[in-house]
């Protein structure tokens, strides 16, 4: 029994590790690689690496390390959280993972209806990576959600999704849905069809990016009116940006927390909300129907 | 008369992005409207809070859109264009 759970506590120490280990190696790349400055600086992500490739060069940048980070450290949770699960006596952290689980269902459930109840790993994913990829600003890290290209990447897999369930009912079908309600307005039925991941994107990427300039901005500007009221304190005192502390914070708790939370919710809502409003529902499952009755009628025939 | 050529390209993206950022006055009379029209109906019926708050998060959300449209606007010509149009110019000049 002991030595049972003592091989329990070193795969939770393992799963642990897998969750803290990548944040921490993140940090010590962007300590190690980072030049160092006293101004602002509002720059994008920066350009690790550039692979050669025959039409465009393929630029590995601080975006795509922190964002598989990210999702080393999401998978390290999710093994920690499910590990020793049992039908007997559940722990903490199973009924953490169950209310995770159960409420990401019962979310797609009401947003999306039963037939689409297999979108739920897919939802909690690409919340639970939007989320943490905002969050890991806390840790002083570049978030992967400020650069458009990432955020970019995820609303193009959300637009295959939906233009593959607006094809179910056929490709004839998909092009009727643009000339509707009259023919003529077909262009802008077009239009709205491409905005639909560009304003996905940017809404994302817009939202995390002002919070990060609007706080840098802000944290400049406390250090030069620090500099300004307090400079003539003697020494150390006079440089120390007094007025730096507390302001930061309050705003780190808006832009970081809860707009990346509120971000990653909403990015995961409308995806759901334009897979299953896009889906011809009705004429798909009436026809699903027909073809049901079609087949118990050529099974009566054989029968008899 | 370069610097001049380089301010003028200064000062109009700085101009730019002020003039495109007027566009915040939608989003913010918009998200106005929705919250005050939340908080009438809470006070109606308190019961229904939790349904209200996330209908008008999610509905705050989607007005914000043009807002942020100009905002990233804003952000690439303070950020971006500068560089990229001054490099044209020198580009232009021969230098």
């Amino acid at each position: 029994m002991k030595e049972k759970s003592r091989r329990f506590l070193a795969v939770d120490i393992a799963y642990l590790g897998l969750m803290i280990l990548p944040i921490v190696a993140g940090i010590v790349l962007k300590v190690l690689t980072k030049p160092a400055s006293d101004s602002i600086e509002i720059t994008g992500a920066q350009i690790y690496r550039t692979i050669p490739m025959p039409v465009q060069d393929l630029v590995i940048t601080e975006s795509q390390i922190n964002s598989w980070l990210v999702m080393v450290a999401i998978l390290g949770l999710c093994l920690f959280l499910t590990h020793g699960l049992s039908t007997r006596k559940a722990g903490v952290r199973q009924h953490v993972a169950e209310w995770i689980v159960e409420t990401v269902d019962r979310l797609v459930q009401d947003s999306m209806g039963t037939y689409f109840m297999g979108f739920a790993p897919f939802v909690i994913a690409i919340l639970s990576l939007s989320a943490f990829s905002s969050l890991v600003t806390l840790f002083g890290l570049y978030a992967p959600t400020s650069d458009l290209n990432v955020v970019a990447g995820w609303a193009v897999l959300v637009f295959v999704l939906i233009t593959y369930y607006k094809f179910k009912c056929g490709p004839l079908q998909y092009l009727k849905s643009f000339a509707e309600p009259v023919p003529f307005l077909a262009p802008l039925n077009i239009i709205s069809e491409v905005a639909t991941p560009v304003s996905m994107a940017f809404r994302h990427y817009g939202n995390v990016l002002s919070g990060s300039v609007i706080s840098v901005l802000v944290a400049y500007a406390l250090q030069a009116l620090s500099n300004l009221v307090l400079g003539w304190l003697p020494g150390v005192l006079g440089e120390f940006p007094f007025l730096q502390i507390g302001l930061p914070a309050v705003l780190s708790v808006y832009f970081d927390v809860f707009s990346g939370c509120l971000q990653a919710f909403i990015f995961a809502m409308l995806t759901m909300m334009y897979v299953s409003g896009g889906f011809p529902s009705d004429l798909y499952f009436a026809r699903q129907a027909e073809k049901q009755q079609k087949k118990m009628k050529t099974k009566k025939m054989e029968v008899m | 008369m370069l610097e001049l050529a380089i301010g003028i390209i200064l000062g109009g993206c700085a101009l730019g992005a002020g003039c495109a950022m007027i566009a915040g006055i939608g989003p913010g009379i918009g998200e106005g409207n929705a919250v005050a029209k939340a908080c009438e109906a809470i006070g109606r019926q308190p019961e229904s809070k939790s349904a209200v708050t996330s209908t008008m998060l999610m509905g705050c959300a989607i007005a914000e859109t043009t807002g942020l449209y100009a905002l990233v606007i804003a952000i690439l010509l303070l950020f971006v264009a500068p560089n990229i149009l001054v490099d044209i110019l020198l580009k232009a000049v021969g230098m």
